[in-house]
């Protein structure tokens, strides 16, 4: 840790994990009761039970793109962040919000929550991944206007590189794009058209100028390629996102009431969505290949070089999957989409926070690396987590092509429920899937402890630095 | 062989493909908005009559209950129960249909089934519900869903 302000990232990457644990557990419950109907039933039915695992999801990303702004900034500007104190204070505001929004989502019946937050007023609720409480929404915004205060005014103070400029063009996108989530006008199809505004170009768009940037810096970090090379692969690979993700975002107009020639917009671009994700593949191994000097911290290498390989899998190749119009007149609204949905969360948004986080946390802590036990068990819980995300969305995959063969492209289809019963081998196998994931997830947890305590009996990490050898010299 | 595609051609490159396609999207949302209304079925949403103030009760009470954490709408949602853009016409275009569904799900559910919650709406809440789904399953989708199973 270079400068001092930049420890306010650390309780923002503890409230992230913490969030994480509670998104799995809730997955968990998701996945059983997707067999055992009644699980949990009427106390904490199947809709409560998602928008918790959803919301968490989302919330713990944010958290963790604020915590990984707060500590890359100062490094990237070479100043200290212009008020860490408003940073601390944010946190706690973000914290009681999540918080309260998720108790009152279990607490109360949802109709109630919507009447206690005066919905009615201004009617934004009830809508897939914007459930939250108007309030809520209004505090999410507060928040994010003050994050976004305090990292420009650093930038604008500070020395400007391209990490720092395209970090903060993408969380300035990512806060303006949020408040078409306060519009929700009673006409179904613009309710539809806008709403896409913030889930898609969310993340086919300026999310991808964030998990850029935190890539780049990484990278940067810990191979020791010079930076003139990483921002300009950085630069095109955020060019190639937006160019193609901006129109792309027609691959949700077919079915919606859009006029039909989103057909032919949508399914040319996002087929080509895939790219930018490929040249992050690219740009990492090659990055990697090219290091000159070997990291003591070898788990966050690892973790970058997963985000780069599984958001490819995930967003790449599971959304090229579906992304075509005549393809997803079958798929659209199936098991398909969620499989696409969870590994490309994972692969992506998941995994780039982890890589930062797993760079930064021995930094925020003091030392440069953790143990090589703490490392050891880290790369386990990558493995763990990756292949059992692998697993759940091969299942899902399996279970959606079941789906819409029986459902919607026999002769003879079948009413929905009695085809998820037919597949329901599938929704077991998954969830068998789901309970690897959360073992790796508590390994991961465990690390951190690990590392606490060989730190405190002054177990060194791997080999200092110097001392390996040099591979690109 | 690097200096011949620079740092800053790849700047101009995103601050001028983002700035285009920006554009482009915009202009096309321009199009669709202009469009619209002769796919949409707006002219069902006006407020002063009575259709129309069911369609809008409906839709709020959609929202107020999240019915889009178990089942799709137009094919969004989850995929914990049925399509529901199209159940107007899965149940024969019947309005009465839905509302008897909606009305007889056992408050306690089914032994290891999934089952839809029991809400207890009054009978004009159900008037609005129904209607919010009929007009949705007017909408012009292209089409979709292949057939009525949704
Ligand atoms: C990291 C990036 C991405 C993430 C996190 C992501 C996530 C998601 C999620 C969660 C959904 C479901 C939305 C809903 O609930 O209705 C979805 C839908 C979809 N995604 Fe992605 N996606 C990503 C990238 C892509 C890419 C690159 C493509 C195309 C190549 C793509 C194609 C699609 C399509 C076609 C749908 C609609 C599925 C349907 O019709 O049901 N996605 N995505
Ligand atoms: C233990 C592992 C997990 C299980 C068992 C699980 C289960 C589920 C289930 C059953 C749903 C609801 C599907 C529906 O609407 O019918 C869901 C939705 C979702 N989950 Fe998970 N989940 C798990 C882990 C994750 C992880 C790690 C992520 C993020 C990286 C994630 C992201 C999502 C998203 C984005 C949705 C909405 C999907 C969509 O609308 O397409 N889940 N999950
Ligand atoms: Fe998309």
């Amino acid at each position: 840790m270079k400068y001092r302000s930049q420890a306010v990232a650390r309780p923002y990457f503890i409230a992230a994990i913490g969030l994480f644990l509670a998104q799995i557990v809730f997955g968990v419950i998701l996945g059983i009761q997707y067999v055992v109907g009644d699980f949990l039933f009427p106390e904490i039915p199947f809709n409560v039970a998602r928008m918790v695992h959803t919301n968490t999801l989302i919330v713990w990303i944010l958290m963790g793109f604020m915590g990984a702004a707060y500590y890359l900034i100062p490094e990237e500007t070479e100043r200290e962040l212009y008020s860490p104190l408003l940073a601390h204070v944010m946190f706690w505001v973000f914290l009681a919000a999540a918080a309260l929004t998720v108790a009152g989502y279990l607490i109360v019946p949802y109709a109630r929550l919507a009447e206690l937050t005066g919905n009615d007023i201004l009617p934004t609720m009830g809508r897939e991944f914007l459930e939250q409480p108007t309030i809520t929404k209004v505090g999410i915004v507060i928040v994010a206007l003050a994050f976004l205060f305090n990292i420009g005014m650093t930038v604008l103070k500070g020395r400007k590189t391209a990490v720092s400029l395209v970090m903060l063009i993408g969380l300035l996108g990512l806060a303006l794009l949020f408040l078409f989530s306060f519009y929700n006008p009673t006409n179904l199809v613009l309710d539809k058209y806008y709403w896409w505004w913030v889930v898609h170009l969310w993340v086919e768009g300026v999310w991808e100028l964030i998990l850029g940037s935190m890539l780049a810096f990484v990278l940067i970090k810990t191979t020791g390629v010079d930076r003139e090379v990483v921002e300009k692969w950085l630069y095109v690979i955020i060019a190639m996102a937006l160019i193609t993700g901006l129109v792309g975002t027609g691959h949700h107009y077919f079915w919606i009431g859009a006029p039909e020639y989103w057909q032919w917009w949508g399914s040319i671009f996002s087929a080509l969505e895939p790219l930018p994700f490929f040249m992050m593949t690219v740009f990492a191994f090659n990055m990697v290949n090219q290091r000159r000097r070997n990291h003591p911290n070898r788990a966050a290498v690892l973790w970058a070089l997963g985000t780069s390989v599984l958001a490819f899998i995930g967003a790449g190749v599971w959304g090229f999957l579906h992304t075509l119009a005549p393809v997803n007149f079958y798929t659209h609204g199936s098991q398909i989409t969620a499989a696409h949905g969870h590994m490309a969360f994972f692969g992506a948004y998941v995994l780039i926070n982890i890589t930062m986080i797993s760079y930064a946390m021995p930094l925020l802590n003091g030392r440069e690396a953790n143990s090589m036990r703490s490392q050891v068990l880290e790369m386990w819980s990558f493995w763990l987590m990756s292949v059992s995300m692998v697993f759940i969305t091969l299942f899902l995959t399996g279970a959606g092509i079941l789906q819409v063969f029986l459902q919607r492209f026999t002769d003879t289809p079948l009413p929905f429920m009695v085809v998820q019963e037919k597949i329901a081998l599938f929704y077991w196998l998954r969830l068998i899937s789901g309970l690897v994931f959360l073992g790796g997830l508590v390994v991961y947890i465990t690390s951190f402890f690990v590392a606490a305590r060989d730190a405190r009996q002054g177990i060194a990490p791997v080999a200092k630095d110097a001392e390996l050898a040099p591979v690109n010299p | 062989m690097a200096q011949v595609f620079t740092k800053s051609m790849a700047r101009n490159i995103f601050y001028g493909g983002s700035v285009f396609f920006v554009l482009l999207f915009l202009a096309l949302t321009l199009d669709t908005s202009l469009t619209l209304p002769e796919r949409d079925q707006r002219h069902q949403l006006d407020p002063s009559t009575e259709v129309g103030q069911r369609i809008a009760e409906g839709k709020r009470l959609w929202e107020h209950n999240n019915c889009i954490g178990c089942h799709t709408l137009l094919g969004e949602g989850a995929y914990f129960a049925p399509e529901l853009g199209n159940v107007y016409t899965r149940f024969g275009n019947n309005k009465e249909a839905i509302k008897a569904f909606i009305q007889s799900r056992p408050a306690y559910g089914i032994p290891g089934r999934r089952s839809m919650p029991r809400f207890n709406f009054s009978d004009a809440e159900l008037d609005a519900i129904a209607e919010f789904l009929k007009y949705s399953s007017e909408i012009n989708t292209a089409g979709w869903p292949p057939n009525k199973q949704g």
